[in-house]
């Protein structure tokens, strides 16, 4: 007799809500310790709808294909020296931060959806965690992949693991996931599933790979794609879960609105690295920070708010600055950086004459006025031999972690700075987003491990900066730092294409 | 109306869907960018599985859309036949 093709809906039911079952011996409750101490309300886990329906057979099918294209293009860019296309050798320090930042994060996203996945009461949910747990996996994997073949020729990504655990401005990314996996399950899923894997991931992963490939880099537009594809069916896990929580109990929306006001501030905050990525380390433009902010958060956000609307969902708390800020804080950053450039690990560099007009152009309420000039005196200064370098450690704020290089967005000559008090303590802060996450969870974030302040308690060796750079971030000092004019990267490309 | 929007990896494969897209829901608007192509309409787009397979002469799983999708915005709603994107307002 033929087998009887399943319809995906038939199949669905059986190849994983069928793969529950009732618990006889166990205690319910005991299986699943952190289902409800968030307070939130779960009556009935068999209304959760997931709209791909994607069985396990049909996952390892479609992944073992995307794989194979992958590595396909990985050894042909490989073999065909491919690292040569790219545009111009600045650009390659942008991937330097994809390695050192990014890319561990991936490797927390895949320890979270395993983890929350487990927690779950429901099978669906925990069907499709377990999936995205497994593509963060192959995220991390395949990122490590790709960039492997940059290290072979360029400086600063051989201890990315190491430096992501200790480097200051590494310490943004990593203290993000760090609070979202020690969060509870469904904080979790508001945190990474929803707000960054909805909203924020866009950003990174469509706009700036777009201009990956616009800057002759096959490898990194190639995995950001083939990740990105897996997307799709995170940003669908994401919203499910908004829906579902927001369906199962009313006192449900008080919990989540809070959740979604946190979490889009701080993903704002940590995107601030991705704006500097756009708007100066990709010396062929795609887009500006502040048009792909209109695009993938203000438009595609405001939809989905817009949606979300019916059960009592309403913007995150902050949006207003929030849309300020995309004027702003790409030139901030990246002018942090680059007065910073002695303790990064990628080489940073004064943009360009037609970059600077390409700035003026796409921001012309606030490039020529406010950040223009800081750039002309730069200039002034490296042609005289004293190319700035600031003497300072940064303060940071306690929350993001960020130095305070933010400044009020309606007066940008001042810098944002806040602080509170707890338990006879004070902390600081980059704005009001951030003081009020602290103030509604401090005794988490007291704990925070804030590299400023680990490197002034002696714990990262030392006691000069040049000393910890080496020997606690493992840095080669001079090689992997300082401007890009000069420096090994830029000595070797030159060679590589044979001009003086 | 808010805007629903597909992006697909600018390739061979996707050609064909992006065809069939335009065919089906005519008011889309296509944007192509350096390796990638975003499509957006008002309030709702559609994939159907019956049209791709005639743009590209085989048959083809709604499901093989995943290989190239690179993100999407709206509430999904996938079966065998098609696979389309809403926002409720
Ligand atoms: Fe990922
Ligand atoms: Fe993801
Ligand atoms: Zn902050």
């Amino acid at each position: 007799m033929a087998a009887k093709k399943l319809n995906i809906k038939d199949k669905y039911r059986l190849l994983t809500r069928d793969l529950d079952w009732e618990y006889s011996y166990a205690d319910r409750k005991e299986a699943f310790p952190y289902e409800d101490f968030e307070g939130i309300k779960i009556t009935d886990w068999s209304k959760w709808e997931d709209p791909f329906r994607l069985t396990m057979d049909t996952y390892w099918k479609y992944q073992a294909e995307k794989e194979k294209k992958l590595y396909a293009i990985f050894d042909a860019f490989a073999q065909n020296n491919a690292h040569m296309n790219v545009s111009d050798p600045r650009y390659v320090n942008a991937i330097k931060i994809f390695l050192t930042g990014v890319s561990p994060l991936e490797y927390q996203a895949y320890q979270g959806f395993a983890h929350t996945g487990r927690q779950f009461g429901g099978v669906g949910a925990r069907v499709a965690c377990q999936m995205q747990s497994l593509d963060e996996l192959r995220h991390v994997q395949t990122q490590i992949h790709a960039m492997s073949h940059f290290n072979k020729f360029f400086d600063g990504f051989q201890e990315y693991s190491h430096m992501h655990d200790r480097v200051w401005y590494l310490s943004v990314p990593k203290s993000f996931f760090n609070d979202a996996r020690t969060a509870g399950p469904f904080e979790f899923m508001i945190a990474i599933g929803f707000s960054f894997e909805y909203v924020l991931t866009n950003l990174l992963f469509v706009p700036f790979m777009s201009g990956a490939a616009h800057n002759g880099d096959m490898a990194t537009v190639t995995f950001g794609f083939s990740a990105q594809s897996d997307e799709a069916r995170h940003m669908t896990l994401g919203l499910e879960v908004i829906k579902f929580l927001l369906e199962q109990h009313e006192d449900n929306v008080e919990i989540v609105q809070k959740w979604i006001d946190k979490w889009f501030w701080r993903g704002s905050r940590l995107l601030t690295i991705v704006a500097m990525m756009m708007d100066y380390m990709l010396p062929n433009k795609v887009m500006s920070w502040k048009e792909a902010w209109e695009v993938y958060f203000e438009e595609a956000g405001g939809a989905l708010f817009k949606d979300l609307a019916r059960y009592g969902i309403r913007m995150p708390k902050y949006s207003e600055i929030i849309e300020k800020e995309k004027e702003h804080i790409s030139h901030q950053a990246w002018w942090t950086f680059y007065t910073h450039g002695h303790a990064a690990g990628f080489h940073t560099w004064i943009p360009t004459d037609e970059e600077l007009d390409w700035l003026s152009e796409k921001y012309p309420e606030t490039f020529d006025k406010y950040y223009r000039p800081r750039w002309e005196l730069a200039k002034e200064m490296e042609a005289k031999g004293e190319r700035f370098y600031t003497k300072g450690l940064p303060q940071l704020c306690t929350t993001c972690q960020i130095p305070m290089l933010f400044t009020e967005m309606d007066d940008p000559t001042q810098t944002s700075y806040r602080d509170t008090t707890y338990n006879g303590e004070r902390y600081h802060f980059c704005s009001d987003g951030c003081k009020d996450i602290f103030e509604d969870e401090p005794e988490k974030f007291v704990q925070s491990w804030l590299p400023v302040h680990q490197i002034f308690q002696g714990n990262c060796g030392g006691p000069d900066v040049g000393d910890i750079l080496s020997d606690f971030y493992h840095m080669n000092v001079g090689t992997d730092n300082m401007d890009m004019k000069g420096s090994p990267d830029e000595l070797r490309w030159k060679q590589w294409k044979g001009v003086a | 109306m808010s805007k629903v929007y597909i992006a697909l990896q600018d390739n061979d494969e996707s050609r064909y869907i992006v065809e069939a897209i335009e065919e089906d829901n005519p008011e889309v608007t296509v944007i192509h960018m350096p390796a990638m192509i975003r499509i957006e309409n008002e309030g709702r787009l559609t994939v159907n599985r019956e049209t791709v397979e005639e743009k590209m002469g085989r048959d083809w799983d709604v499901q093989e859309l995943h290989v190239n999708l690179i993100t999407l915005g709206g509430n999904v709603e996938e079966d065998d036949d098609s696979l389309s994107l809403h926002w409720n307002e």
